[in-house]
């Protein structure tokens, strides 16, 4: 009984994506749109109850493969407000969709429960399924709209490099398990300290290394984040560079730090080598791009560098500030998706030039977008400078034992300048772009005004008063152990 | 109203009330910028006069806890560095304001940014808390950057745009990289500036700590004041701007770097300063010299006057070089004399610009028969820009040429004969160009500045030259103390502090001032 009372959040999501769904069976045609409503207001029920869940002390479920603990709470309530947002997102692009409207929450509904099973996974096999539910979800989600043949190329892409990316992680998992005979990550710990340097074991963590990078489109492993982001709907790339990058983050915090702290240890130049490889690549890729949903593909690339960079470092002060980084990315990245949405709704191509003229007709949206693409540059004093000036601090913390984090401070700052130059051309489009002949016009419900809203709060507050969260990110960054 | 957040937020409050209106209210935008940036002049005015210029310690401070964790706080207070600083910042607002008469379009969005703007930049004159400093001043950046893009001019306008503004994300960067590098290195968990201070000089860093972390400090605050060979982007980006937003980053915004060299590289890294100066001091060669030399083969007056702000800007530079608290000295009143030179070059060429529809100076000549008075300003003005006595600009590059002597002696035989020569050739070209000659047909009808509120901002901006000018103490006796401790390392064995020998007509303004001030401090 108490397993179950330790996954009440879990088993709410469940429960409300199950209801959602049964509830389109019963109810007729025309009040089904509102069960978006009831979506988002259960999953704001279940955020707002997730506050009264005590997070210490850790408690452990299923014979310790389930955990909740700071770490778990934070990013569960991430994935909650973040959930909470697509389904507004959702509702607002409606339109897009030609059918299954409700199938489309349910769905994010269950993508949820994986992130938030993924949070507080403490066993390679809870990871897998965690990452499954996922990733088997996203393949629904990204050719939701069915009849947009980008929308199935991007859901066949997907699907291919994401079940490689599953073989990886199994694969992975299996050499750990035959090399240690455990799949919890304390049993994985206590055998690497133990027998330091078994091949078959490091090359097992490796491969679920790999499966994860493939989770937070980090290179060399981000080959189908342009594509698959240019073709799923809105509210899905949303989610899948909020929800599922963030979710294949907390896992990778956890077997670093958890399961295979000695190798992370001794992990030398690897890290900072992937962080600089990944900033690299995202920010020179998105300089030319001209639809709105590849640029955000490669910005997501170039984010997941960014984050990098806290695990590069390897210190608290990093894991901290990849956790403060990801709450300011989440409201600036909606905020954007959002605007995106109420800008070309269910259109086929996002050409960023269409944005032109939104500073005159639409001046709620293009500060929206000025604010959202602002703190994605890291201009002070909105949210993702905060995170961008934690992971900077934490770099140069670290580079008093291994200068190479100097090194890669020197890249993060020129990746950080060159960030700066394709986020402000979404703002220059936006505001002296030339305006195009099939502008449409836009009427803003009263939903699409509180999420904007809520957005801009989220990115303006964080940077603000960002101690509240700050806070938070200290705690849950402590319980990994340093 | 002599209190430093009712200064800095007037226009910050007012940025937020004009988002809050209707579309429509266009008078009442101008209004509410008029009122803030003038209540904000008032009470730097007021700070000024009240500020007891032999104290060392901070004056009018607040703080507040912001961030305790990261140990950060919203700390603001003036000394004598940063007071007339911040007058010099808030009479530029408010004469920007004034000139944005010329603007019509998009009202609410302009003086919105604006606002900001003004706000960001006079908060970062005041924080005493290198993280706030920070913030206020990349406030700054994405009104600049919206500024020059929707009201811009010119071919270039796009292109400079991005320009200026990933020169200065790259230098605040690097600058943003090297506080925190002496945040981390000094390991007290403060971002306090006096208590940083005092943790540097109990513990001082390491040498080969200081010189790298002054090196960050150096280039990064060095390419926000466009230190050569990292100046291109302001005069393209000076061109391009609308004549606001040209007056507040030439004039006020760009002295935040040489600013944050004075108040934090100098002071807490005494020995990486060492390490640096020489090479400073021929780096500023180049501002003077290789500025003043494209300055003279302009033929626009906007780029002109853009070029000539990098030169000016060596001078600062040459001061700061100097290690010693003279030029130190001279480096914050060539700061001052050039934040208000350049807001008064730029008002000048903006209101050429509106009313002619060119600034091209092979088009234009004679106009100081059609427009006496703005002519008048201008030719005043150059003569300020070369450095003429009676002129604020000269006792500060007096100062800087004193200092910077006994340690680099060639750099200042060569940087007075760029200050000499160079200036005066492209100023006077500038005036010939402009105003002598004939007056060609179609300027015949040229409309000169009438009427007292058109004029203000001019006659400000000019007073406000002319009267530090000619009582230079009124600056230099609040700044000596200040610098003294700033500079630690400054006075060399058997160097005299040069006394700043004020011309006479200027020994009644600084009386009455330090009546003033006395009867205020009572």
């Amino acid at each position: 009984m108490s397993d179950v009372a330790v996954i009440g959040l879990e088993l709410a999501v469940v429960l409300t994506g199950l209801g959602v769904l049964l509830a389109d069976l019963w109810l007729a045609p025309a009040p089904r749109p509102r069960l978006a409503l009831v979506t988002a207001a259960a999953l704001g029920l279940i955020l707002l109850a997730s506050f009264w869940v005590p997070a210490e002390p850790a408690r452990t479920a299923f014979g310790g493969m389930f955990v909740l603990d700071g770490l778990a709470l934070f990013f569960k309530r991430f994935f909650l407000l973040a959930a909470l947002l697509v389904t507004v997102l959702a509702r607002e692009f409606a339109a897009g969709f030609e059918a299954g409207h409700v199938e489309y929450h349910a769905l994010t509904c269950f993508a949820l429960a994986g992130m938030m099973f993924a949070a507080s996974a403490q066993h390679f096999a809870l990871l897998f399924v965690a990452v499954e539910l996922v990733t088997v979800t996203f393949y629904v989600l990204v050719s939701f709209q069915r009849r947009r043949r980008t929308a199935l190329e991007a859901g066949a892409k997907y699907l291919i490099l994401g079940a490689l990316a599953s073989a990886f992680l199994v694969y992975g998992v299996a050499l750990v398990y035959a090399a240690t005979g455990a799949l919890d990550f304390a049993g994985v710990a206590r055998s690497l300290a133990a027998s330091a340097g078994n091949r078959l074991l490091v090359t097992g963590l490796l491969l679920v290394g790999v499966g994860l990078g493939f989770k937070i489109a980090a290179a060399p492993f981000h080959i189908w984040v342009p594509d698959v982001y240019q073709g799923a709907a809105f509210p899905t790339t949303a989610f899948l560079a909020v929800g599922s990058k963030a979710a294949g983050l907390v896992l990778l915090l956890r077997v670093l730090f958890e399961a295979a702290p000695e190798l992370t240890a001794r992990s030398g130049h690897l890290l900072p080598v992937l962080a600089g490889l990944t900033m690299g690549y995202g920010v020179l890729g998105a300089i030319p791009q001209q639809s709105l949903r590849r640029l955000m593909g490669y910005s997501s690339i170039a984010n997941a560098g960014f984050l990098l960079v806290g695990l590069a470092a390897r210190n608290v002060a990093g894991v901290e500030a990849v956790l403060f980084y990801l709450a300011g990315y989440l409201f600036a990245v909606l905020l954007v998706f959002l605007v995106a949405t109420l800008v070309w709704g269910g259109a086929e191509g996002d050409d960023i030039a269409a944005l032109g003229g939104l500073g005159q007709r639409a001046p709620a949206l293009a500060a929206g977008l000025t604010l959202g693409a602002a703190s994605l540059a890291g201009v002070p004093p909105l949210a993702g400078f905060w995170g961008k000036f934690l992971l900077l601090k934490a770099a140069l913390q670290a580079g008093a034992e291994d200068p190479a984090l100097y090194t890669l401070a020197a890249v993060t700052i020129v990746a950080a300048v060159v960030a700066i130059y394709y986020y402000f051309g979404l703002v220059r489009a936006a505001y002296w772009g030339e305006a195009t002949g099939e502008a449409r016009a836009t009427t803003l419900t009263p939903l699409a005004r509180a999420g904007l809203a809520a957005c801009a709060v989220g990115v303006v507050g964080l940077g603000l008063w960002p101690a509240p969260v700050l806070a938070w990110a200290r705690a849950a960054a402590a319980g990994l152990g340093f | 109203m002599a209190n430093l957040t009712f200064i800095v937020f007037c226009p910050l409050v007012a940025a937020a009330l004009i988002a809050l209106l209707p579309r429509t209210f266009n008078v009442l935008f101008r209004l509410l910028a008029l009122v803030a940036t003038f209540l904000s002049l008032v009470g730097a005015v007021r700070v000024f006069l009240a500020l007891d210029p032999g104290a060392t310690g901070l004056q009018f401070e607040q703080q507040v806890p912001w961030i305790p964790a990261l140990g950060m706080s919203y700390h603001v207070g003036v000394d004598g560095l940063n007071a007339g600083l911040l007058l010099m910042g808030t009479l530029v607002a408010f004469a920007a304001v004034c000139v944005s008469r010329e603007i019509t379009e998009r009202q609410q969005l302009y003086y919105l940014l604006l606002l900001l703007m003004a706000g960001g930049l006079l908060g970062a004159f005041v924080a005493f808390d290198l993280f706030l400093f920070y913030v206020f001043h990349e406030l700054a950046l994405v009104p600049t950057f919206l500024l020059i893009g929707l009201w811009g001019r010119g071919e270039q306008r796009n292109f400079a745009t991005f320009q200026i503004t990933l020169y200065l994300s790259l230098g605040a960067l690097i600058a943003l990289a090297g506080l925190i590098a002496l945040y981390v290195q000094a390991g007290a968990g403060t971002f306090n500036l006096p208590e940083l201070t005092r943790q540097l000089a109990a513990q001082p860093l390491p040498a080969a700590a200081q010189t790298l972390i002054f090196g960050l400090l150096l280039f990064g605050f060095g390419i926000l004041v466009s230190l050569w060979p990292f100046h291109t982007w302001a005069p393209t980006g000076y061109a391009a701007a609308p004549t606001a937003a040209a007056m507040l980053h030439a004039g006020v915004l760009k002295k935040f770097g040489l600013y944050g060299l004075i108040r934090v590289a100098l002071p807490l890294l005494p020995a990486g300063a060492q390490s640096w100066m020489h090479l400073l001091a021929w780096l500023c060669l180049g501002n003077i010299l290789y500025g003043g030399l494209v300055a003279m083969r302009q033929r626009d007056l906007n780029l002109l006057i853009g070029n000539s702000s990098v030169a000016h800007m060596g001078f600062a530079f040459l001061g700061i070089a100097s290690l010693s608290v003279v030029g130190v000295t001279g480096a914050v009143v060539v700061m001052i004399a050039h934040g208000l030179l350049a807001a008064l070059s730029f008002a000048v060429s903006g209101y050429l610009r509106q009313h002619l529809g060119t600034v091209n100076l092979d088009q234009l000549g004679g106009l100081l028969r059609a427009m006496p008075f703005l002519g008048g300003v201008m030719v005043m003005a150059m003569f300020a820009g070369c450095g003429l006595p009676g002129f604020a600009n000269f006792p500060g590059e007096a100062l800087t040429l004193f200092g910077a002597w006994n340690a680099h002696r060639t750099v200042v035989i060569l940087a007075a004969w760029g200050a000499l020569v160079i200036a005066a050739v492209y100023m006077l070209r500038a005036v010939r160009a402009l105003w002598h000659g004939p007056l060609p047909e179609r300027w015949r009808e040229a409309r000169d500045a009438r009427g007292a509120w058109v004029r203000l901002p001019f006659v400000l901006l000019l007073g406000a030259l002319v009267v530090f000018g000619c009582a230079p103490r009124l600056l230099t006796d609040p700044l000596r103390p200040v610098v003294a401790r700033l500079v630690p390392a400054a006075v060399e064995p058997g160097a005299t502090p040069v006394q700043a020998g004020p011309p006479a007509p200027g020994r009644a303004v600084e009386t009455a001032v330090f009546t003033v001030r006395r009867e205020v401090a009572r």
